[in-house]
This record gives C-alpha cells, structure tokens and sequence, in this order.
C-alpha cells in the first residue's frame, strides 16, 4: 500500500518516480499559497487598504513633480513614468510585509505546524513566495484602476498585461523572500520593525522608481544598477505604459529577478528552520 | 490496518534500529552555550503504548520534544523515532510522525477543515483520499458542524481537537503532544482523553505525551518518565512508581519527591525561555 511515508521516502530515479516527486513538490508549495488565498478570500479588505497608499504616492506627490521640467523628457509625462514606479513600490512594501508575518507564525506557533511536516524547506519557502505574488497581483490591479483613473496611458494588450502579472509575481517573490531572510537573522519582531523600515527606504530611492538612474550621481547609478528593483520597475515601463521602453532589456530584466529569487530562495531555504530551533 | 505491524517499509531502515521500539535514543544531549538542558537520555517509548513525560518547568522536556520532532538538532548522541534515524533521515520521521505543539498550532484564520486541506497537501495524501480523510477526522473530532467556521471562534477544546486532527490526518505511527491539555475546562480535558484512546486503538498509534497533570497521567499513561535537570530520573508504569515510595503514595508524591529539590536550590536551573513560553501557551 502507499502510504504517505513511503511516497516521501523512496525517491525513484525512475520517469514516473520523478513526475511524483515534482507532482508532490508542488501540492506541498500549492498548500502554503492556498492557505494564503484562503486568508485573502475570508478578509479581503487588505487589498482596498493597501490601495491607500499608492493612491497618495500618485495623486500628491506625481501631481506635484509633474510640474518640475527635467525629471523626464519632454516628451514623457512624469505621471506616466511613476506609475509602474509606484507598482513596483506598493507590491515591495506589501512583500516587506512577508517577514515580520513570518515571525508572528512562529509566535505563534503555526509555524511549527509547516516545519514539522515532511515537505522540504525550499517547498515552503517557495509556498510563500507565490503567496506574495498572488498578494501583489491584487495590488497591481487596485494600481491599474488608479493609473486609469487618472489617465495614465496604461497598455491594456492582454500579452503586455501578462507580462506585468509575470514581472510583479516575481517582484512580489524576490522581495518577500528577502524579507524572511531578514526575518530568520533578527527573530523578533522589534528588531524587524527597525530593520524593515531602514532597508525599504534605501530599496525605493536606490532604484529608477521615482526618477530616472541618469539623474543620480555615479556612486548612486551604480547602487541602482545592483538593485533587483530598477529591474523590475524597467520591465514594468515597457510593459505597462503604451509605448513603453525598457532600458536594460526584457531579457536582461527577468534574468536578474529570476537568478536574484533563485539566490534568496536557496538560502531562505536554508536558514528558515532556525526560526522554530 | 495495524500501522504497528508494517514493517518499515524502505530499505533505509536506520542501523540500530530495533523493531517494536516508537522511540528509542541513546545518550541523547542538547546543551545551549555550553548549558546542558538535556543530559544523555536514554528513551525508549514501545510501539503501541501511551508515554508520559513528566517533570517541573525547565527539566528538559520541550527541548527533548523538540529534538524528537526534528526542529532541534541534537548537540551529542543518536535517536530512532519511527523507525528512521533522526539525524540522517529527518524528512523521513517527518512523515511518519504527528505532532502537537504546547502552542496554538492551527491558523487561525482558516476555517477547520481549510486547515486539515492544508496538512492532508503538506503530508501529500493521495488526492483521491484527501476528501474522504478530512471528512473522517472531522467526524471523530465531534467537528463537522463547525468546519467551515474560522478557527479563531473556536473553544480551546475545539482548537486542541482540530489540532490533533491535523497531526494524525496522515495516519502517524507516533503522535507527540506537548501538554495537550493546558488551559482546558475538565470536559474539554475529557474529550481530548478519549480522542487520544481512540486514536490508540483503531489506529495503533504511539503517543507520547508531555504533561504537569498527574490526573492525566493517570488517565492515560501505560509508563511514565520522569525528567529532571536534563536527566531522565526514572521510568516505569504509574502504579509501578507509587508503589516505590509507599503504600498510599500518589503520582503527585513521585513528582514531589523529584521535583522537591528543585525548591531549595531555587529555579537556576530553569530555563527562563522555556517557563515565558509555558505561560505564553498557558494564558
């Protein structure tokens, strides 16, 4: 008979021994995201709060800079250039969030629930992750709305709409991701909430978020270009405005963010049962 | 099916490994910063049976569980739990065995059987049986009606059930439950009890339970252990353990008879982290 215990155990070389291994992998990852989805279905009242936020970014602070000649060409509104700036910020404060969550779970002990049972810590990591880009999907269309709202002129090819689902649910990865890494090094949630504000900030300005890199001086351009962030803020412009262009490349845009979250995943992986130890 | 009676089913079959054994260490040690909190145990828990571990605050025990549940690496000695050794095939006693947290382990969030969904997938039940499982466990938990309610409005011994649920979804050869009955009113207490016996004898399953309740004990317990300073002072069936102190001794006399000296040489020796956890789970 095939227990549950022996399905973990015996990891066949065979064609079909792997498909059940990739096939089990993936239920274990699907039931961290689906106790998300879950959460989010029961009190989805955090997507519209969590609107509150890029609505103020847009409305008074993009009306205000849109004034000021020389941010951007001429030819460019500053509003337009924010919006995907102001995308990309709402889902990484949302997947900075990720951390301080994962240390309640640990408070509280639904943590020791995940780490006692037998899927590898990567599936969990991984389960959270997508739980952030699911989380930052909804994000993104509450900025959608707002973007379309104040006559931005958002792309709504379905293929370019895809290609910013792809682009945020990594974002939402990578930096979710970081921020249990964080979360495993600190342990309490007063040193979290110190250290969460001090890298957010640095994450945000540090990127072509708000303005672009060619603005900075050079020691700040180089601080930017090492930041997954400009990448994916880059990919949001060619995709999300019409007409948009992209500075470093589409290609090169998912290659960091992807190389980036395999990195932070291997290592969360790693250092994520310390956290119930 | 007897789940004490299938052999262990792969060829990895840790060296050392006797047959008819739940648990089973030797000279296992955990000492933080140089501080031994667990001091060379030797364990042995026999399939089928219910194990008490017993002892006052800071003996060792939850640091014990935790080494036995794989969240707490061992600093010297070799343990099997459910027939895996537990350093090398720690995935392996992961999946065969369940586990109860002294702290509130269900999400909160989640409805009951939104929960028991989230451990029949971690533990990878087969799809086909996940349904008919979940239904099963709600049935023998007394939880079907409040299944599809959040379980932050359920009672404490409502909680404790579904938990238990949660751990033994998967058919667990050993259930390890950390003071499983904290906090509950007598009837709750009951409950639980009863689940626990049930669980025993339709399933085969080992339990190995820590508790401060010589009540418990009592109720439950074929043998006992008791932990102290680290040291597992004493193993043997309750009736076993009164008899060696006098005729009308009670648990509660062996447990005052170990833990008395813990009054003169004051709390030391508590762990200090262990004793705010307790009474996190406690309030």
């Amino acid at each position: 008979m095939e227990t549950p215990a022996n399905r973990v155990a015996v990891p066949s070389a065979t064609a079909s021994g792997i498909l059940a291994a990739v096939e089990g992998y993936a239920t274990q990852v699907q039931a961290v995201a689906g106790a998300e989805v879950s959460k989010l279905r029961h009190d989805p009242s955090e997507i519209l709060t969590r609107a509150i936020q890029p609505a103020i970014w847009l409305v008074l602070f993009g009306e205000v800079m849109a004034q000021v000649r020389g941010i951007t060409s001429d030819s460019t509104r500053y509003l337009d250039f924010l919006a995907p700036g102001i995308l990309a910020q709402s889902v990484l404060f949302a997947a900075i969030f990720y951390g301080i969550a994962a240390i309640w779970e640990r408070d509280l002990g639904v943590l020791h629930r995940y780490m006692v049972s037998p899927a590898p810590r990567s599936a969990l990591v991984l389960g959270k992750a997508l739980s952030a880009g699911i989380r930052g999907l909804t994000q993104s269309v509450v900025v959608y709305i707002l973007a379309i709202v104040l006559g931005i002129g958002v792309d709504l090819n379905p293929l370019h709409l895809l290609g910013v689902a792809v682009i945020i649910a990594l974002g939402s990865a990578l930096f979710s991701t970081f921020s249990l890494i964080i979360a495993c090094i600190v342990r309490t949630r007063e040193r979290f909430m110190g250290i969460g504000q001090v890298l957010t900030m640095p994450i945000f300005f540090a990127s072509n978020a708000i303005y672009p890199i060619d603005l900075m001086p050079g020691w700040l351009q180089a601080i930017s270009r090492a930041n997954p962030l400009t990448y994916q803020v880059d990919a949001l412009r060619a995709l999300m405005l019409t007409g948009g262009q992209s500075k470093f490349g589409l290609g090169v845009d998912c290659a960091v963010l992807v190389l980036a979250t395999t990195v932070l995943v291997v290592i969360a992986a790693r250092i994520y049962p310390r956290m119930t130890a | 099916m007897d789940i004490r009676n299938v052999p262990a089913e792969t060829a990895s079959v840790a060296p050392g490994f006797e047959q008819g054994y739940a648990v089973r260490t030797r000279g296992l040690t955990k000492a933080f910063d140089g501080h031994v909190v667990v001091d060379h145990v030797d364990l042995e828990v026999r399939d089928g049976e219910i194990f008490g571990l017993i002892g006052p605050n800071g003996a060792g025990k939850s640091t014990l569980i935790k080494m036995l549940t794989t969240l707490l690496p061992p600093t010297s000695g070799e343990a099997t739990v459910a027939g895996c050794d537990l350093l090398r095939e720690a995935r392996l006693v992961r999946a065969r065995i369940g586990y109860v947290p002294q702290l509130l382990s269900a999400d909160g969030a989640l409805t009951g059987r939104e929960n028991l969904l989230l451990s029949a997938r971690l533990y990878l039940l087969p799809r086909k049986e996940r349904a008919e499982r979940i239904a099963e466990a709600l049935a023998m938990t007394g939880l079907e009606g409040a299944a599809d309610r959040p379980a932050q409005n359920y009672s404490g011994g409502m909680l404790r059930r579904l938990e238990i649920a949660q751990s033994t979804l998967h058919r667990p050869r050993l259930l390890i439950m950390d003071e499983p009955t904290v906090g509950l009113d007598p009837v709750a207490r009951n409950a639980i009890w009863d689940h626990v016996r049930d669980l025993r004898t339709r399933f085969g399953t080992t339990i190995l339970i820590t508790t401060h309740v010589m009540e418990e004990v009592e109720a439950l317990c074929d043998r006992v252990g008791i932990l102290h300073h680290g040291r597992l002072e004493k193993v043997g069936t309750p009736a076993a353990l009164k008899a060696e102190i006098g005729p009308d001794a009670t648990l509660d006399d062996v447990f005052a008879q170990i833990a008395g000296t813990d009054i003169e040489m004051g709390d030391e020796h508590g762990n200090a982290r262990e004793s705010r956890r307790s009474a996190i789970g406690h309030g």
